[in-house]
């Protein structure tokens, strides 16, 4: 591969120069003819009886085109990754999030004082906030018709025999550990356009992370509302940041068709930064029991983990995060004897779904957590257990992931080198160093049928290349990404690529930016459209120049014999010549790619994705014992990527998810208090700002992954995978207390140092 | 009431009749159709809207139009000189200071701010000034090395 052009290379983003001008149209930026704006009314209660609504006033007022509530919506359409959710509510509100009146209006300043308007009638119910209590004998249930505040789930795995492992184990340690809700703060808040032509057919604008799949969820919606066999488009506009928050369809969408399809007109929903706190999916708050033991040399035996995830109100795709749970509980770490079990629990909260890691930080930060205060116990160094117990190629983990490249020890590796831990461990004077390792799925994972993605290719009568694919730009590059690919193939420049990526209606499927693997999936299906394209280019031209395909070469638009170099043909010319001629035909290709991975089977075995992704994060602290404020000094993100395609974007996905992790780590928790969210701006969610920002340094390990685009494997999540547990385990090393329970406040360590000091553990 | 403001905007005069509670930004997207201004919060926490108004960066959801009456505004529109970026814009397009981009405009106008007033800014004073833009997606770093950049091609 010594000769890459492009591959490899620090390319600036396509759409910066956009991005920069202001020049990017974001939904906040769309406008349609005709348009109306829609708002939600939220309730008022997080559990509560709809006695009444009167909406009289509010339809009754100047420039309101449209009064919506649950009454309104046909046959019972409920959406949802298990259907138990209407757009809008009747009878029941479950939380305060849940939708109980909509308004379509002329302008949004119309259609807010709409809903002040609107009178509604609540009586007041006791609701069920902790998953602890909804889990007791005889609680009230969130959902009467479901008779169990537990869904009904299957999150179980294992493997080997825990019981006999734990009996032959040198040394056990064994803990609690929880973490919080925190949420994808995105700049840009979510929103669509729903627009219905005459026959029904709905054009969405939309900043879905899953066009294809919100497509076929539109389509069912219409169906129940009546509107069979119809066309449905979705439209992305550039989206201000997704982070898995847009990886399900959502009331707003649903509202805004119901309000478009009784106004005959478009209709608008955006969200004002409130709603997008109070309305959009988060991360759901965990709470772990773990065990785990080693031999006497440090070798593990044994993972035991039980977890109790909050679901809240309603069910997304946060109820089928243990899945990807299960990837570092089953496989960090060569672990021969695995228990795990996690119980998703209704309660009258927010409810959660997918965000960058999909469940992974919270399992991985009780796992490195808790190896930490095992490598205490048996006296060993918390470098050297990862070290002994580190994945290696060639592995094939208890829940039969074939591991191909894994570049976990050279990460440890630097982390170790880089943070000078030798000389900086186990000092215990205020400073300290910590450091967590992870696992990720790499190459695509295979959640639902197919894990595919399409790409056309059309060259252009100038010797143009577009590159229509199904993966979905969020801001992490895949666009800049794809280009590089088949600029590499069709030894062409990137600015001569121009990707489509937009619309359903032109666009391969794609199942979505999910799990990492736009690169790998999307750029595996652009290569493969790349190189089709190349041998239909390659054959024309051999023709024209009196050669044999395999005696040409293509560089910067040119086709030309190896041998002899003036005798060649600019791609225009090969183009015009075969759209000109009679007969003539169109140069596309087309390729789908679904990758060779697995569904799991029914015990959660099976290879789910072609490659995983590695990683250690280390980090040296200074804690203050006056304040117990935290004080990062220098942070170390090592990852095995593959092969970086292109290292600027690549450092700024662990850049970025590096700083996420640490806000989830040090600051970030959506305060839920009996269902009222407390703290639902950016000025009291604390989400890290540049002058929160420590010194990172990204560190590239470099593997070759042969089923990689170009030996790629994906990065999108894994940098805040790790990040709560080496600064854990690093506060720990400097003061001597762990924080079990996250965000670790200053107050938490302060309180931790009290009882330190008083001879607590 | 409408008030009859005029705005200089990007070095140009704009006349517009607005209510009295319309904010800057409001009126710059919504009557100048100007949608390179973000807003992100519409509450002064996150800096998407910063616009700079007689030489100081504002966040303009907090500005009421009217207070910008005959006052001189430059928002993301006006940065560069035809097709040529400004230099911050070129360092935040090269050093991959940009991800989904709802920030940028935000965040370059308060860098290019920033470098007019001080042109060799140490970190602190870059992190400081740029303290009121959030970014979900960057972690900041590579928009700092950025403003870094910029302030050298700037200096020449
Ligand atoms: S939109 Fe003005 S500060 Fe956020
Ligand atoms: S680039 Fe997305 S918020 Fe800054």
């Amino acid at each position: 591969m010594g000769d890459l052009k492009v591959i490899g290379k620090r390319i600036p983003k396509k759409d910066a120069p956009l991005k920069t001008t202001g020049a990017a149209v974001y939904i906040q930026d769309m406008k349609v003819p005709g348009m109306l704006y829609g708002r939600i009314l939220y309730s008022k209660y997080p559990h509560a009886k709809i006695v009444k609504i009167d909406t009289s006033k509010a339809e009754a007022l100047p420039g309101v085109k449209v009064v919506l509530t649950g009454a309104d919506v046909p046959n019972n359409f409920k959406f949802g990754f298990i259907k138990d959710n209407p757009p809008l509510k009747t009878g029941k509100v479950l939380s305060t999030r849940d939708e109980v009146a909509a308004v379509a209006a002329i302008s949004p300043e119309i259609a807010e004082e709409a809903l002040d308007l609107i009178n509604i009638e609540y009586e007041e119910l006791p609701g069920i906030f902790d998953p602890l209590e909804a889990m007791k004998e005889g609680a009230a249930m969130v959902h009467e018709e479901f008779k169990s505040n537990v869904l009904k789930m299957p999150w179980k795995f294992v493997a080997g025999d825990v019981e006999a492992a734990k009996k032959a184990s040198a040394f056990i340690a064994e803990d609690t550990f929880s973490t919080q809700w925190v949420t994808h703060c995105c700049l840009g808040t979510s929103g669509c356009i729903a627009s219905l032509d005459i026959n029904n057919n709905l054009t969405m604008y939309s900043n879905t992370q899953i066009p294809s799949l919100a497509q076929n969820d539109f389509l069912e919606a219409l169906k129940v509302f009546g509107f069979k066999n119809k066309r449905v488009r979705v439209i992305q506009c550039v989206i201000g940041g997704g982070f898995g928050s847009k990886l399900d369809t959502y009331a707003y969408e649903y509202i805004a068709i119901l309000l478009a399809l009784k106004a005959r007109k478009p209709v608008k929903i955006v969200f004002s930064r409130e709603d997008e706190f109070l309305a959009t999916s988060p991360r759901q708050c965990t709470i772990t029991k773990i065990s785990q033991g080693c031999d006497k040399d440090g070798r593990l035996t044994f993972r035991e983990m039980e977890m109790i995830l909050d679901n809240g109100a309603y069910t997304s795709w946060g109820a089928t995060t243990p899945s990807v749970m299960m990837v570092p509980i089953s496989s960090l770490y060569k672990v021969p004897n695995i228990f795990y079990r996690a119980k998703c629990v209704y309660t009258n909260n927010t409810y959660s779904q997918a965000f960058r890691g999909y469940g992974n930080p919270q399992a991985t930060f009780a796992i490195e957590s808790n190896l930490d205060q095992l490598a205490e116990k048996a006296g060993i160094d918390p470098l050297e257990i990862r070290r002994i117990n580190a994945n290696e190629p060639g592995e094939v983990t208890p829940q039969n992931f074939k591991i191909t490249s894994c570049g976990m020890k050279e990460c440890i590796d630097e982390v170790v080198n880089r943070l000078d831990w030798k000389n900086k461990s186990g000092k215990h004077n205020g400073r300290g160093v910590g450091m967590a390792s992870l696992i990720h799925v790499g190459g695509a994972a295979r959640v639902y049928k197919s894990d595919g993605c399409g790409t056309i290719i059309k060259v252009d009568d100038n010797g143009k290349v577009d590159v229509i694919t199904g993966s979905s730009e969020i801001g992490q590059g895949s666009e800049t990404i794809i280009s590089q690919i088949v600029a590499e193939v069709l030894g062409m420049s990137i600015d001569d690529i121009n990707v489509i990526n937009n619309d359903t209606d032109v666009c391969p499927w794609d199942v979505g930016a999910h799990a990492s693997r736009t690169t790998f999936v999307a750029g595996n299906s652009a290569l493969g459209a790349a190189q089709k394209i190349k041998t239909q280019i390659m054959e024309i031209a051999a023709k024209n120049l009196g050669e044999s395909p395999e005696a040409l070469e293509m560089k910067d638009g040119i086709i030309f014999s190896v041998k002899d170099k003036e005798k060649n043909i600019s791609l225009g010319k090969v183009l015009r010549k075969v759209h000109y001629t009679l007969g003539g035909r169109m140069l596309v290709a087309e390729h789908f790619y679904d990758p060779p991975n697995e569904n799991f089977d029914q015990n959660f075995k099976g290879n789910l994705s072609v490659a995983y992704a590695y990683g250690a994060h280390g980090v040296e602290v200074e804690v203050d014992k006056e304040t117990g404020q935290v004080k990062i000094l220098n942070y170390i993100a090592a990852h095995d990527v593959g092969k970086a395609l292109n290292p600027m974007l690549l450092e700024g996905q662990i850049y970025g998810g590096g700083l996420m992790g640490i806000g989830y780590a040090l600051g970030e928790k959506m305060i839920w208090d009996k269902g009222y969210l407390k703290n639902g701006t950016f000025l009291d969610y604390k989400m890290p700002t540049v002058q929160d920002a420590p010194p990172v340094q990204a560190v590239i390990v470099e593997t070759d992954e042969q089923a990689g685009p170009f030996g790629a494997k994906g990065i999108g999540e894994p940098g805040l995978v790790p990040t709560a547990p080496a600064i854990a385990n690093a506060i720990y090393d400097a003061v001597g207390v762990r924080i079990k329970d996250l965000p670790i406040t200053p107050e938490k360590v302060l309180a931790a140092l009290k009882e330190k000091e008083k001879g607590n553990p | 009431m409408k008030r009859i403001i005029t705005l200089n905007v990007n070095e140009k005069e704009y006349e517009v009749a607005v209510a009295p509670n319309r904010t800057l930004a409001q009126v710059l997207r919504e009557d100048l159709n100007l949608l390179g201004t973000k807003i992100g919060c519409d509450m002064g926490d996150c800096g998407a809207c910063t616009v700079i108004l007689d030489d100081r960066p504002v966040n303009s959801c907090l500005v009421l139009a009217v207070q910008a009456n005959e006052r001189k505004i430059t928002t993301i529109e006006g940065v560069a000189d035809g097709p040529h970026l400004h230099p911050v814009q070129q360092a935040f397009v090269e050093h991959g200071a940009i991800q989904c981009g709802f920030c940028s405009p935000g965040m370059i106008l308060s860098a290019k701010s920033l470098l007019e007033k001080n042109s060799k800014p140490t970190e602190y004073e870059i992190r400081e000034a740029l303290s009121g833009n959030l970014c979900r997606c960057t972690g900041y770093q590579k928009i700092v090395e950025a403003v870094k950049a910029a302030s050298q091609t700037m200096k020449k």
